[in-house]
Protein backbone atom coordinates (compact mmCIF):
# COMPACT_ATOMS: atom_id res chain seq x y z
CA UNK A 1 0.00 0.00 0.00
CA UNK A 2 2.82 2.36 0.93
CA UNK A 3 4.91 1.26 -2.20
CA UNK A 4 1.89 2.00 -4.58
CA UNK A 5 0.95 4.93 -2.69
CA UNK A 6 5.30 6.40 -2.93
CA UNK A 7 5.07 5.42 -6.88
CA UNK A 8 1.69 7.51 -7.35
CA UNK A 9 3.76 10.07 -5.82
CA UNK A 10 6.63 9.85 -7.53
CA UNK A 11 5.11 9.79 -10.75
CA UNK A 12 3.31 13.19 -10.18
CA UNK A 13 6.52 14.88 -9.56
CA UNK A 14 7.87 13.59 -12.65
CA UNK A 15 5.00 14.91 -14.57
CA UNK A 16 5.70 18.40 -12.47
CA UNK A 17 9.04 18.23 -13.29
CA UNK A 18 7.99 18.01 -17.27
CA UNK A 19 9.92 14.92 -17.84
CA UNK A 20 8.02 12.27 -19.68
CA UNK A 21 9.09 8.90 -18.97
CA UNK A 22 7.45 5.26 -20.19
CA UNK A 23 9.08 2.81 -17.97
CA UNK A 24 6.66 3.47 -14.85
CA UNK A 25 5.62 -0.62 -14.51
CA UNK A 26 3.52 0.57 -12.27
CA UNK A 27 0.09 -1.99 -12.46
CA UNK A 28 -1.90 0.26 -9.93
CA UNK A 29 -3.97 2.14 -11.66
CA UNK A 30 -2.64 5.96 -11.67
CA UNK A 31 -4.91 8.19 -10.34
CA UNK A 32 -5.47 10.47 -13.30
CA UNK A 33 -4.13 13.75 -11.52
CA UNK A 34 -1.52 14.44 -14.32
CA UNK A 35 -1.84 17.71 -16.45
CA UNK A 36 -4.72 18.83 -13.66
CA UNK A 37 -4.16 22.22 -11.96
CA UNK A 38 -4.50 22.08 -8.08
CA UNK A 39 -2.22 24.70 -7.16
CA UNK A 40 -3.27 27.56 -4.82
CA UNK A 41 -4.67 28.73 -1.30
CA UNK A 42 -8.07 27.40 -0.53
CA UNK A 43 -9.49 29.51 2.49
CA UNK A 44 -12.45 28.55 4.47
CA UNK A 45 -16.35 29.97 3.74
CA UNK A 46 -18.71 27.78 5.72
CA UNK A 47 -17.84 25.20 8.22
CA UNK A 48 -20.30 22.98 9.49
CA UNK A 49 -20.96 19.59 11.53
CA UNK A 50 -24.03 19.20 14.14
CA UNK A 51 -27.24 19.96 12.22
CA UNK A 52 -28.39 23.36 13.06
CA UNK A 53 -26.26 24.92 15.04
CA UNK A 54 -25.15 27.86 13.57
CA UNK A 55 -28.65 28.70 12.53
CA UNK A 56 -30.26 28.24 15.86
CA UNK A 57 -27.61 29.66 17.82
CA UNK A 58 -26.30 32.55 15.79
CA UNK A 59 -27.42 35.56 15.33
CA UNK A 60 -28.42 36.55 11.76
CA UNK A 61 -25.91 38.58 9.74
CA UNK A 62 -22.68 38.81 10.20
CA UNK A 63 -21.93 36.81 13.64
CA UNK A 64 -23.09 33.63 10.84
CA UNK A 65 -20.40 34.40 8.61
CA UNK A 66 -17.82 34.78 11.64
CA UNK A 67 -19.04 31.35 13.34
CA UNK A 68 -18.69 30.01 9.38
CA UNK A 69 -15.04 30.87 9.30
CA UNK A 70 -14.14 29.75 12.57
CA UNK A 71 -12.46 26.49 13.54
CA UNK A 72 -13.76 24.36 16.03
CA UNK A 73 -10.76 24.20 18.21
CA UNK A 74 -11.27 27.88 18.87
CA UNK A 75 -14.81 27.88 18.95
CA UNK A 76 -16.00 27.00 22.55
CA UNK A 77 -14.24 29.64 24.18
CA UNK A 78 -15.71 31.64 22.02
CA UNK A 79 -19.08 30.57 21.52
CA UNK A 80 -20.51 28.82 24.86
CA UNK A 81 -21.57 31.96 26.56
CA UNK A 82 -23.56 32.96 23.16
CA UNK A 83 -24.81 29.45 22.70
CA UNK A 84 -25.96 29.77 26.47
CA UNK A 85 -27.84 33.22 26.17
CA UNK A 86 -29.90 31.66 23.06
CA UNK A 87 -31.16 28.74 24.66
CA UNK A 88 -32.15 30.72 27.38
CA UNK A 89 -33.93 33.58 25.22
CA UNK A 90 -35.20 29.78 23.51
CA UNK A 91 -36.31 28.85 26.84
CA UNK A 92 -36.20 30.48 29.83
CA UNK A 93 -37.26 27.67 32.36
CA UNK A 94 -34.54 25.47 31.78
CA UNK A 95 -32.46 23.69 34.21
CA UNK A 96 -31.06 20.46 33.09
CA UNK A 97 -31.90 18.58 29.53
CA UNK A 98 -32.84 14.65 28.81
CA UNK A 99 -29.51 14.11 29.24
CA UNK A 100 -29.28 15.94 32.25
CA UNK A 101 -27.18 18.14 31.02
CA UNK A 102 -27.27 22.21 32.52
CA UNK A 103 -27.80 25.07 30.29
CA UNK A 104 -23.42 25.81 30.80
CA UNK A 105 -22.92 21.73 29.61
CA UNK A 106 -24.87 21.76 26.94
CA UNK A 107 -24.17 24.72 25.40
CA UNK A 108 -20.24 23.77 25.85
CA UNK A 109 -21.26 20.75 24.18
CA UNK A 110 -22.72 22.20 21.14
CA UNK A 111 -20.50 25.18 20.98
CA UNK A 112 -17.32 23.44 18.84
CA UNK A 113 -19.25 22.02 16.26
CA UNK A 114 -17.96 18.46 15.51
CA UNK A 115 -19.65 15.18 15.14
CA UNK A 116 -18.76 12.54 17.52
CA UNK A 117 -18.17 9.34 15.57
CA UNK A 118 -17.90 6.04 16.23
CA UNK A 119 -15.77 3.58 14.68
CA UNK A 120 -16.76 0.80 16.33
CA UNK A 121 -20.43 0.40 16.68
CA UNK A 122 -24.15 1.90 15.75
CA UNK A 123 -23.43 5.49 13.98
CA UNK A 124 -26.45 7.85 15.20
CA UNK A 125 -27.05 10.72 16.26
CA UNK A 126 -29.88 9.28 18.85
CA UNK A 127 -31.10 6.29 18.72
CA UNK A 128 -33.06 5.77 22.12
CA UNK A 129 -29.59 4.42 23.21
CA UNK A 130 -26.69 5.65 21.57
CA UNK A 131 -25.87 9.80 21.87
CA UNK A 132 -23.88 11.28 19.21
CA UNK A 133 -22.26 8.54 17.76
CA UNK A 134 -22.68 9.99 14.28
CA UNK A 135 -25.30 10.83 11.95
CA UNK A 136 -27.07 8.68 9.55
CA UNK A 137 -29.39 9.61 7.05
CA UNK A 138 -32.59 9.09 8.85
CA UNK A 139 -31.88 10.22 12.44
CA UNK A 140 -34.48 12.90 13.45
CA UNK A 141 -32.20 15.07 13.87
CA UNK A 142 -34.56 18.31 14.90
CA UNK A 143 -37.03 16.20 17.16
CA UNK A 144 -33.50 15.49 19.20
CA UNK A 145 -32.46 19.25 19.60
CA UNK A 146 -36.24 20.41 20.06
CA UNK A 147 -36.27 17.37 22.90
CA UNK A 148 -32.78 19.07 24.53
CA UNK A 149 -33.64 22.62 24.17
CA UNK A 150 -37.23 22.26 24.89
CA UNK A 151 -38.04 19.06 27.19
CA UNK A 152 -36.65 19.91 30.24
CA UNK A 153 -35.14 17.32 32.60
CA UNK A 154 -37.69 14.08 31.70
CA UNK A 155 -38.31 15.35 27.81
CA UNK A 156 -41.98 16.13 29.23
CA UNK A 157 -42.07 20.13 29.53
CA UNK A 158 -43.40 22.07 26.51
CA UNK A 159 -45.05 18.96 24.78
CA UNK A 160 -46.18 21.27 21.46
CA UNK A 161 -42.39 22.37 20.93
CA UNK A 162 -41.01 18.68 21.24
CA UNK A 163 -41.63 17.26 18.09
CA UNK A 164 -42.16 19.06 14.39
CA UNK A 165 -43.99 16.19 13.38
CA UNK A 166 -41.92 15.30 10.25
CA UNK A 167 -40.07 11.97 11.01
CA UNK A 168 -38.54 10.72 8.18
CA UNK A 169 -37.23 11.84 4.90
CA UNK A 170 -39.74 12.31 2.02
CA UNK A 171 -37.97 9.20 -0.10
CA UNK A 172 -36.38 6.43 1.23
CA UNK A 173 -32.73 5.81 1.08
CA UNK A 174 -30.63 2.85 -0.46
CA UNK A 175 -29.21 0.31 1.41
CA UNK A 176 -25.60 0.46 -0.25
CA UNK A 177 -23.24 3.17 -1.65
CA UNK A 178 -24.40 6.10 -2.84
CA UNK A 179 -26.97 5.72 -0.14
CA UNK A 180 -28.68 9.16 -0.69
CA UNK A 181 -31.86 9.11 -2.49
CA UNK A 182 -32.33 10.10 -6.36
CA UNK A 183 -33.04 13.72 -6.94
CA UNK A 184 -36.42 14.60 -7.53
CA UNK B 1 -48.69 29.99 31.84
CA UNK B 2 -44.99 28.23 31.81
CA UNK B 3 -46.20 28.30 27.88
CA UNK B 4 -46.98 32.15 27.43
CA UNK B 5 -43.37 32.64 29.21
CA UNK B 6 -41.71 30.56 26.83
CA UNK B 7 -43.51 31.87 24.05
CA UNK B 8 -42.38 35.30 24.94
CA UNK B 9 -39.10 34.31 24.94
CA UNK B 10 -39.34 33.25 21.53
CA UNK B 11 -40.85 36.51 20.59
CA UNK B 12 -37.68 38.14 21.74
CA UNK B 13 -35.60 36.25 20.38
CA UNK B 14 -37.28 36.55 16.57
CA UNK B 15 -37.16 40.54 17.24
CA UNK B 16 -33.33 40.41 18.32
CA UNK B 17 -32.77 38.53 15.00
CA UNK B 18 -32.74 34.94 15.16
CA UNK B 19 -33.72 33.26 12.50
CA UNK B 20 -33.89 29.70 12.24
CA UNK B 21 -32.96 28.13 9.36
CA UNK B 22 -33.01 24.52 8.50
CA UNK B 23 -29.91 22.51 9.39
CA UNK B 24 -27.61 24.33 8.06
CA UNK B 25 -29.40 25.66 4.85
CA UNK B 26 -28.43 28.80 4.04
CA UNK B 27 -27.38 29.67 7.13
CA UNK B 28 -25.27 32.89 6.53
CA UNK B 29 -24.93 35.82 3.91
CA UNK B 30 -22.28 35.01 2.70
CA UNK B 31 -22.41 31.62 1.47
CA UNK B 32 -25.97 31.49 0.91
CA UNK B 33 -26.91 30.38 -2.72
CA UNK B 34 -23.98 29.40 -3.50
CA UNK B 35 -21.74 26.49 -3.91
CA UNK B 36 -19.54 26.67 -0.36
CA UNK B 37 -23.34 26.82 1.27
CA UNK B 38 -22.86 23.57 2.74
CA UNK B 39 -26.64 22.48 4.02
CA UNK B 40 -25.73 18.95 5.34
CA UNK B 41 -22.77 16.23 7.17
CA UNK B 42 -23.23 12.77 7.58
CA UNK B 43 -21.27 10.19 9.39
CA UNK B 44 -22.46 6.88 9.39
CA UNK B 45 -20.92 3.47 9.15
CA UNK B 46 -21.28 1.72 5.51
CA UNK B 47 -23.18 -1.36 4.59
CA UNK B 48 -19.81 -3.15 4.82
CA UNK B 49 -19.13 -2.57 8.79
CA UNK B 50 -15.58 -2.31 7.90
CA UNK B 51 -16.06 1.18 6.49
CA UNK B 52 -17.39 4.60 7.34
CA UNK B 53 -19.32 7.02 5.27
CA UNK B 54 -19.35 10.81 4.95
CA UNK B 55 -21.70 13.24 3.16
CA UNK B 56 -21.93 16.27 2.64
CA UNK B 57 -24.46 18.41 0.88
CA UNK B 58 -24.18 21.87 -0.16
CA UNK B 59 -26.54 24.36 -2.22
CA UNK B 60 -29.94 23.26 -1.07
CA UNK B 61 -33.21 23.62 -1.46
CA UNK B 62 -32.79 23.34 -5.05
CA UNK B 63 -36.26 22.92 -6.65
CA UNK B 64 -36.35 19.79 -9.82
CA UNK B 65 -36.27 22.80 -12.55
CA UNK B 66 -32.91 24.79 -10.84
CA UNK B 67 -31.08 20.92 -10.09
CA UNK B 68 -29.80 20.27 -13.84
CA UNK B 69 -28.11 24.51 -13.87
CA UNK B 70 -26.74 23.59 -10.25
CA UNK B 71 -22.93 23.22 -10.64
CA UNK B 72 -20.20 22.09 -8.10
CA UNK B 73 -17.56 25.07 -8.66
CA UNK B 74 -13.63 24.46 -9.21
CA UNK B 75 -12.73 26.86 -6.73
CA UNK B 76 -14.44 25.68 -3.65
CA UNK B 77 -12.93 22.55 -2.16
CA UNK B 78 -15.31 20.40 -0.21
CA UNK B 79 -12.62 19.13 2.86
CA UNK B 80 -13.73 16.89 5.61
CA UNK B 81 -11.71 17.27 8.79
CA UNK B 82 -11.14 14.16 11.10
CA UNK B 83 -9.61 14.87 14.62
CA UNK B 84 -8.42 11.56 16.26
CA UNK B 85 -6.97 12.69 19.10
CA UNK B 86 -9.53 14.36 20.82
CA UNK B 87 -8.43 18.18 20.53
CA UNK B 88 -11.00 19.48 17.79
CA UNK B 89 -8.06 19.85 15.70
CA UNK B 90 -7.95 18.33 12.30
CA UNK B 91 -5.50 15.44 12.03
CA UNK B 92 -6.37 13.90 8.63
CA UNK B 93 -8.12 15.55 5.66
CA UNK B 94 -10.20 14.31 2.78
CA UNK B 95 -10.63 16.93 -0.30
CA UNK B 96 -12.96 16.92 -3.19
CA UNK B 97 -12.28 19.57 -5.83
CA UNK B 98 -14.30 19.24 -9.09
CA UNK B 99 -12.13 20.00 -12.94
CA UNK B 100 -14.04 20.06 -15.62
CA UNK B 101 -16.91 16.77 -15.42
CA UNK B 102 -14.97 15.21 -12.73
CA UNK B 103 -14.76 15.09 -8.72
CA UNK B 104 -10.98 14.28 -7.85
CA UNK B 105 -10.45 13.41 -3.92
CA UNK B 106 -7.36 13.58 -2.33
CA UNK B 107 -6.22 11.66 1.35
CA UNK B 108 -7.24 10.59 3.93
CA UNK B 109 -3.92 12.65 4.60
CA UNK B 110 -2.60 14.48 7.38
CA UNK B 111 -3.24 18.32 5.88
CA UNK B 112 -0.04 20.99 5.24
CA UNK B 113 -1.25 22.52 7.92
CA UNK B 114 -4.55 22.83 10.18
CA UNK B 115 -7.19 25.77 10.38
CA UNK B 116 -8.48 27.95 8.09
CA UNK B 117 -6.61 27.63 4.54
CA UNK B 118 -5.67 24.20 2.77
CA UNK B 119 -3.84 23.37 -0.47
CA UNK B 120 -4.79 20.54 -2.10
CA UNK B 121 -2.92 17.52 -1.26
CA UNK B 122 -1.69 16.00 -4.65
CA UNK B 123 0.68 13.81 -3.38
CA UNK B 124 -2.34 11.64 -1.76
CA UNK B 125 -4.55 11.56 -4.81
CA UNK B 126 -7.19 8.74 -3.78
CA UNK B 127 -9.57 8.50 -6.63
CA UNK B 128 -12.01 10.64 -8.94
CA UNK B 129 -15.29 9.62 -10.29
CA UNK B 130 -17.55 11.49 -13.21
CA UNK B 131 -20.05 13.73 -11.83
CA UNK B 132 -23.85 12.42 -12.42
CA UNK B 133 -25.55 14.58 -14.79
CA UNK B 134 -29.17 15.09 -13.13
CA UNK B 135 -31.69 12.30 -14.11
CA UNK B 136 -28.75 9.74 -14.59
CA UNK B 137 -28.18 6.60 -12.44
CA UNK B 138 -25.55 7.45 -10.03
CA UNK B 139 -22.18 6.81 -11.61
CA UNK B 140 -19.55 6.11 -8.75
CA UNK B 141 -16.17 4.82 -8.49
CA UNK B 142 -13.77 2.80 -6.28
CA UNK B 143 -9.90 3.19 -6.04
CA UNK B 144 -8.08 2.32 -2.82
CA UNK B 145 -10.47 0.70 -1.09
CA UNK B 146 -13.07 3.71 -1.24
CA UNK B 147 -15.77 4.60 -3.24
CA UNK B 148 -17.00 8.23 -4.43
CA UNK B 149 -20.21 9.79 -5.89
CA UNK B 150 -20.75 13.27 -6.91
CA UNK B 151 -23.88 14.73 -8.30
CA UNK B 152 -27.61 15.98 -7.11
CA UNK B 153 -29.86 13.80 -5.01
CA UNK B 154 -32.78 14.40 -2.93
CA UNK B 155 -32.18 16.20 0.06
CA UNK B 156 -32.09 14.02 3.11
CA UNK B 157 -32.88 16.54 5.71
CA UNK B 158 -36.64 16.44 6.93
CA UNK B 159 -38.36 19.83 9.36
CA UNK B 160 -41.44 21.51 9.34
CA UNK B 161 -39.34 24.70 8.97
CA UNK B 162 -42.44 26.86 8.69
CA UNK B 163 -44.29 25.79 11.50
CA UNK B 164 -41.04 26.72 13.20
CA UNK B 165 -41.09 30.07 12.08
CA UNK B 166 -44.61 30.53 13.07
CA UNK B 167 -43.75 29.96 16.73
CA UNK B 168 -40.83 32.24 16.34
CA UNK B 169 -42.74 35.00 15.12
CA UNK B 170 -45.56 34.51 17.91
CA UNK B 171 -48.10 33.59 15.51
CA UNK B 172 -48.07 29.88 16.15
CA UNK B 173 -47.34 28.08 19.30
CA UNK B 174 -46.84 24.44 18.70
CA UNK B 175 -46.00 22.85 16.21
CA UNK B 176 -48.47 20.70 13.51
CA UNK B 177 -49.02 16.78 13.85
CA UNK B 178 -48.94 15.51 11.28
CA UNK B 179 -46.18 18.59 10.01
CA UNK B 180 -44.86 19.56 6.75
CA UNK B 181 -41.63 18.73 5.80
CA UNK B 182 -40.14 22.26 4.06
CA UNK B 183 -37.71 19.91 2.22
CA UNK B 184 -40.04 17.65 0.87
CA UNK B 185 -38.97 17.39 -3.02
CA UNK B 186 -36.29 19.50 -2.86
CA UNK B 187 -32.55 18.48 -4.12
CA UNK B 188 -29.22 19.27 -3.29
CA UNK B 189 -25.10 18.48 -4.45
CA UNK B 190 -24.24 15.60 -2.60
CA UNK B 191 -20.45 14.47 -2.27
CA UNK B 192 -20.44 11.08 -0.27
CA UNK B 193 -17.22 8.99 0.24
CA UNK B 194 -17.01 5.76 2.08
CA UNK B 195 -13.37 5.07 3.21
CA UNK B 196 -12.12 1.88 5.25
CA UNK B 197 -12.29 2.64 9.18
CA UNK B 198 -8.15 1.43 9.59
CA UNK B 199 -7.47 4.89 7.09
CA UNK B 200 -8.48 6.88 9.71
CA UNK B 201 -6.79 6.02 12.62
CA UNK B 202 -6.63 3.70 15.17
CA UNK B 203 -8.86 5.15 18.09
CA UNK B 204 -12.90 3.81 18.51
CA UNK B 205 -14.03 7.87 18.39
CA UNK B 206 -13.22 10.40 15.91
CA UNK B 207 -14.40 13.96 15.77
CA UNK B 208 -15.87 15.31 12.32
CA UNK B 209 -16.78 18.57 10.33
CA UNK B 210 -16.48 19.76 6.86
CA UNK B 211 -15.34 22.78 5.51
CA UNK B 212 -16.12 24.57 2.21
CA UNK B 213 -12.77 26.43 1.63
CA UNK B 214 -12.37 28.59 -1.93
CA UNK B 215 -9.80 29.35 -4.13
CA UNK B 216 -7.75 32.46 -3.69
Amino acid sequence: MKTNKFSKAALIVTIALGAVSCSNNDTTPIIPVQNVEFSGTYVQQDQMARPAINTVFIASGAPKDAFNAAIPSEMGASYQPIFQNRLLALNSLYTVNALGQTASQFTGLLSTDVLNVKKNGTTTFFDGTNVLTGRALADDVIDVELLLIFGGPTGTMNAGLTSDHVNANDKPFLTSFPYLAAAW
Amino acid sequence: MKKTKMVLGLSLVAISGLIFMAADHADAPAVTGNASDITDVYAFQGQDNNNLVFAVNTQGLLTPSATAAAKFNDNVMIEINIDNTGDNVEDLVIQAIKRGNKMYFFGPVAPGNTGVSSTVKTAAAAGSVDITPYGSAPITSTSNGMKFFAGPRDDPFFFDLGQFKAILAGNATSFNNPGTDTFSGTNVLSTVIEVPKSLLGTTTSINVWAETKKKQ
